[in-house]
């Protein structure tokens, strides 16, 4: 508390751009998804059904870029998981929050994401999400199966995985979402994305660990 | 420099002046009709673009159709003075014979044969006359072809007239002569008013199958006699103006259509792959990707069959009978007869002679996987009187490549069978000795099973059963197709009784769904305790700006 704040420039524009095409996409697929399965009338299924295979194709099509992006940017690093600090991490979450501490992982250019979302982030970009984007995929292409060789595979499966995939996303939502306010006011970490500028606590220094993760670009700081 | 610049400019102004061209062209040359339409459609009527029909002959000025006729078989032979062949190909066929092939066992299938169903339940081997109304010969005799019940153009009574102009053609009175000359000049009439068969040619016993209009297919009825598009694209006289044979080919007289015991055909072919197919097949005009090309409805005719969309319902003018109960029949009024009772529809309901039945309009199909061949019981096949017993069931399953989900009329009854042998019984209905005049089951059974050469034991019970019809008539407008969710639904779904398969939207994912959703909840649950914590002790997390 009362430390002194200054504002760094911590998303770059592509970066905040695919974060909320990402959002748009996964929310226009969560909706027609359930509707396809079941759960809801909204669209009407047909609709939700083309709307459902259109956007899912756009996904998996901007997905290739940001794989593109994080690669050639050498963001990937970001995405390296640790351990390191973990438990600091949960215990402020756990308790510290509610104690007023600091958070023990204020945001930096060459860290962003503290351990848990390195964690979490990670099993969500390198698995969740290509695996809902696999099966999504085969699951569009059901007519095709026996000529690309896939004909053991049953629709069953495909949709247990891509449903059970779903409710994963659907859960991580809930959970982000809340997260966002959590930051020095409500609404600090929507508008960072929304920006890209985070104010952070000043003359926090950045762990040499973590500037490991790129000490090709940022060894000089 | 500047010289360049301009054929640059030059060229690619001539580039996207091309461009344009090119894009222009083709839209204004394409016909409207085309452009946003299915290309199933439009191969279609091309496909039937040629709707006149040629014709060489006028029937009215052949001298063999000028003579006296007396009796029905001078008309057919007027007929082979010309079309020699014609009588021995339709002696071959199973409109004549009422015959088709012999089954597995070696009985023989057919209405004049083993066959059997649950409504008049068999024809006794033709030994039932009043079956033999639809036989295509003169009155219920079977000596020679009345060719005019599938030709005529004008349906008079024949029996009746040839009667009258006997009986007139004694008289000497001028009246009398004057009557018979009218008679025979009705008769000529009709003889030379001839041509391809029309609806209701075919329509006269296939819309009335078994004794009444809509009784048998709950698709053929005689509101396609005239119908309009919207109760079959096809036949619609303000549409397409289909008459049965523009899809029902016919060579050497045998008509393609049947699908029991031995289909007529096995192999769904476009005209692109065989222009001589027996055109009994969508696909055969409309291709088996009709629609647009981004269309899902392309990803399903592989396995369902384009009826089960595009026929919501059957039965959609006239009511058709959906079940009939014989075991109900022999109940006489308070003055000790038979009687009829009216029910839904102005149907009877009740019929002393025949027992109970249900009518109904607007049906919903039922759904089954069908490779094209329907297996029908015999007289002759052992039954188990415990279940329902399947007189006739389409073939094939969801492993099969050829079948695919088809919608079917099931007509459902309940009939004597033999409680010693345990087959269905084939009781003698009409004439002197038959069950709708004496209404004694036991002498009805016991002369019905001799028609055919089957034993009765002389007991009998009554016994569920079923006989399906595949729907493939009353070809609904395309702003009528079943949507996907009446099919893709958990509650109520068209094919709810198809197993054995995921369908998204009918099916759920089970465990993954209960656990999906405890997710979600745990989630919303666990997020609003923590932010409940966070307002309590007054900290939220948020520093600075507080």
């Amino acid at each position: 508390m009362g430390a002194k704040m200054k504002n760094i420039y911590l998303y770059t524009r592509y970066e905040r751009f695919w974060h909320w095409l990402q959002m748009a996409l996964i929310l226009i697929l969560l909706v027609t998804g359930f509707e396809i399965h079941n759960q809801f009338t909204f669209l009407g299924y047909e609709t939700a059904v083309k709307v459902h295979n259109y956007v899912g194709i756009t996904w998996l099509i901007a997905f290739a870029f940001f794989a593109f992006w994080i690669f050639t940017t050498g963001e990937w690093r970001q995405y390296i998981p640790t351990t390191v600090k973990m438990f600091s991490v949960i215990r402020y979450y756990t308790y510290g929050i509610f104690r007023g501490e600091s958070h023990p992982f204020p945001k930096r250019k060459e860290a962003k994401h503290n351990p848990l979302q390195r964690l979490t982030y990670l099993s969500l970009a390198a698995f969740l999400l290509p695996v809902q984007m696999a099966t999504g995929f085969l699951y569009w292409g059901y007519n095709s199966w026996q000529t690309w060789g896939l004909g053991s595979l049953t629709l069953k499966w495909i949709a247990f995985i891509h449903m059970a995939g779903a409710f994963s996303i659907l859960t991580f939502l809930v959970v982000h979402v809340y997260m966002t306010t959590t930051g020095h006011s409500l609404l600090a970490h929507i508008k960072a994305m929304i920006t890209g500028w985070e104010s952070v606590e000043e003359g926090v220094a950045i762990e040499d660990w973590e500037k490991k993760a790129d000490q090709r670009k940022y060894s000089t700081t | 420099m500047k010289r360049i610049n301009a054929r640059c400019s030059l060229q690619s102004l001539a580039i996207v002046l091309a461009t344009i061209w090119m894009g222009i062209v083709p839209a204004v040359f394409a016909s409207p009709a085309q452009k946003d339409q299915a290309p199933g459609r439009t191969m279609a009527q091309q496909a039937t673009r040629e709707k006149g029909i040629w014709n060489t002959t006028d029937h009215a000025k052949h001298e063999a159709l000028k003579k006296t006729f007396l009796s029905g078989p001078e008309v057919t032979q007027a007929c082979l003075s010309c079309h020699s062949e014609a009588a021995e190909q339709f002696h071959k066929t199973i409109h004549w014979t009422w015959l088709a092939h012999k089954d597995e066992n070696g009985a023989q299938m057919g209405k004049a044969g083993l066959s059997l169903n649950n409504f008049c339940i068999s024809a006794n081997g033709n030994a039932d006359k009043g079956c033999l109304s639809c036989h295509p010969g003169w009155g219920n005799k079977t000596e020679a072809v009345n060719c005019l019940v599938c030709h005529g153009k004008k349906q008079i009574n024949w029996e009746e007239a040839f009667e009258d102009l006997n009986a007139f053609r004694m008289e000497t009175d001028e009246s009398s002569k004057e009557l018979a000359a009218e008679i025979q000049s009705e008769i000529q009439t009709a003889v030379q008013l001839v041509g391809r068969p029309t609806r209701s040619n075919c329509g006269d016993c296939h819309f009335k199958g078994g004794g009444g209009d809509g009784v048998k297919h709950g698709d053929l009825d005689t509101s396609l006699t005239k119908p309009n598009k919207a109760l079959d694209v096809h036949m619609g006289t303000d549409g397409q103006g289909f008459d049965c044979v523009r899809c029902h080919t016919t060579k050497l007289h045998n008509i393609a259509g049947r699908i029991y015991t031995a289909p007529a055909y096995t192999h769904r072919k476009s005209l692109i792959e065989d222009d001589l197919t027996p055109k009994i097949t969508c696909e055969s005009c409309h291709s088996s990707t009709p629609h647009k090309a981004s269309s899902k409805a392309n990803d399903h005719t592989d396995k369902v069959a384009c009826q089960s969309c595009h026929i919501p319902t059957f039965a959609r003018v006239n009511p058709t009978k959906m079940s009939w109960d014989w075991s109900k029949s022999g109940k006489l009024n308070e003055k000790g007869k038979p009687y009829k009772r009216k029910g839904p529809f102005g149907k009877h309901d009740y019929l002393t002679i025949k027992g109970e039945m249900k009518w109904e309009k607007n049906v919903k199909p039922e759904y089954f996987w069908f490779n094209g061949s329907i297996k029908s019981l015999t007289a002759a096949d052992p039954i188990d009187p415990r279940e329902t017993v399947a007189l006739s069931y389409p073939l094939g399953d969801r492993t099969d490549k050829n079948a695919r989900i088809f919608p079917f009329k099931v007509h459902r009854g309940i009939q004597p069978y033999d409680k010693i042998n345990k087959t269905l019984l084939t009781p003698l209905l009409s004439g002197p000795k038959g069950y709708w005049t004496t209404l004694d089951w036991q002498e009805a059974l016991a002369l019905g099973s001799e028609t055919l050469g089957l034993e009765f034991s002389g007991e009998f019970d009554f016994v569920e059963t079923t006989y399906v019809f595949p729907t493939t008539h009353m070809v609904a407008p395309k702003e009528n197709v079943v949507t996907c969710r009446e099919c893709h639904i958990d509650q109520g779904s068209r094919v709810a009784n198809l197993a054995g398969f995921y369908m998204p939207g009918r099916d759920d994912t089970g465990l993954v769904d209960t656990i999906g959703w405890l997710m979600f909840l745990g989630a919303m649950v666990g997020v609003g305790i923590h932010g409940l914590g966070r307002v309590f002790t007054q900290s939220n997390g948020n520093k600075g700006e507080k």
